[in-house]
């Protein structure tokens, strides 16, 4: 059995770490709500953005951006991944990675290789050893910008103009509560309008485009991704914070059972030790 | 009383404004336009600048947008403002670094390659001394 001082040093150890996963927990927490905050503030951008490129896809008849044209073959697709910069978040990343892997042997197997842009730097570190990634953005901090992004997305739409990959998905992990975060696969481009916003506006009608229709739609379809993308990552940032809490309260509560039964230990341990030198005193004044 | 049109004013980040308007005008990029209730469908890009709105009662507010996009629906208005200044030289130069990035995170990992060489090849080591020694322990005895 072990000492008694070695138990108390490895206790006071596990305390010691206890104490940084909970201050680590509550520092999640209230990230966490502020991430929340931060994905409300950008739901009206996206919504309103949405709309537009509905109405968008039914007014037009004369002018179609390719951002809206299904292409007829595809040859590469690209992903756009979204990542946290930290890790211990619980298998956040993996479970996200192992999905994108899968999409990834599912195209190969039809013969389509895949390029990657990554956002966060675990991605980053993952992909490389995979594929060759293509442009790559970090650091973005707990208050993420559209502007850190748009270097990202443009590298992906200049290859989609080029004809270098021919759909575009973003991945991301979807906030469903604190407790549960669901990695998501979601088509970019070509982007295509729900079906159940086709039934409406019938009449034939257009825009009046200021100064024409090409610049016009490629400024707009160009932020429209970049606003997806900004949700993307900001929706990820929330699942972070809140798979963060969620694993470091396991950690602390984990040190804690740890704490306990290794008092025990030292308690048994103490009480075997007393016991042993009574009964040499005992043992030592009989044979006196 | 006069006739209004729903105006929202949005950013990627936040929610500007919302509400209702008798008229505004806007910073288009080929001058500026005002928009009165049942003015047609326009799709139209803005310039940095302020868009002015006048609010029921004829109150008037000034917002000030760094570019966007301007959507006009007869009774509905949509401003998707820009957060960040955008020029395409800009733009180009955030694309570039992105790339520069990855590549350099490339080079990197031949890099990082070696080191787990390296570190592998040094545990090999360690255990075959430690092997050794054991050995040579069990033969003085």
């Amino acid at each position: 059995m072990a000492s008694g001082k070695e138990i108390r040093t490895k206790i006071k150890s596990i305390q010691n770490t206890q104490k940084i996963t909970r201050a680590m927990e509550m520092v999640a927490a209230s990230k966490m709500r502020k991430a929340q905050d931060r994905m409300a503030a950008s739901r009206p951008y996206a919504d309103k953005m949405r709309n537009v490129i509905h109405h968008l896809a039914f007014a037009h008849p004369e002018y179609k951006h390719p951002y809206l044209l299904e292409r007829p073959e595809v040859n590469r697709v690209g992903y756009i991944i979204v990542s946290s910069d930290r890790g211990l978040c619980g298998g956040l990343n993996n479970n996200m990675f192992r999905e994108v892997m899968k999409d990834m042997q599912a195209w190969k197997a039809k013969g389509v290789e895949s390029s990657v842009c990554t956002i966060g730097s675990k991605a980053a570190s993952f992909f490389k050893r995979f594929t060759d990634i293509k442009a790559k953005v970090t650091q973005l901090g707990d208050t993420p910008s559209v502007s850190d992004l748009i270097g990202t997305v443009k590298v992906m739409l200049d290859a989609y103009d080029a004809g270098e990959v021919d759909r575009i998905y973003l991945v991301f992990n979807e906030f469903v509560n604190t407790m549960s975060q669901k990695p998501q696969i979601e088509q970019l481009l070509p982007a295509m309008p729900a079906e159940e916003d086709k039934k409406e506006l019938g009449y034939h009608w257009d825009y009046i485009y200021e100064p024409d229709a090409k610049a016009v739609l490629d400024g707009l379809l160009v932020r429209y991704i970049e606003s997806l993308v900004y949700q993307g990552v900001v929706e990820n940032s929330a699942c972070e914070m809140a798979a963060r809490m969620v694993a470091m309260k396991a950690a602390s509560d984990n040190a804690g059972d740890l704490i306990d039964d290794l008092a025990l230990a030292y308690n048994k341990a103490r009480q075997a030790a007393i016991t042993q030198e009574l009964s040499e005193i005992v043992a030592g004044a009989a044979a006196v | 009383m006069a006739m209004t049109i729903h105006v929202d004013i949005v950013s990627a980040e936040t929610e500007i404004f919302s509400g209702v308007a008798e008229s505004l005008s806007a910073p288009a990029i080929m001058g500026e336009v005002g928009i009165y209730p049942r003015h047609t469908q326009m799709l139209t890009p803005l310039k940095p600048g302020e868009v002015r709105i006048v609010k029921q009662g004829g109150e008037e507010e000034a917002i000030y947008v760094s570019g966007g996009v301007m959507e006009v629906q007869p009774h509905v208005v949509t401003i998707l403002s820009d957060t960040a200044v955008r020029a395409s030289d800009l733009d180009e130069a955030a694309a570039l670094e992105a790339k520069r990035e990855a590549e350099e995170a490339l080079k990197d990992r031949e890099g990082e390659m070696e080191l787990a060489e390296a570190q592998s090849q040094l545990a090999q080591a360690v255990a075959q001394l430690r092997t050794i020694e054991a050995m040579r322990k069990k033969l003085r005895r």
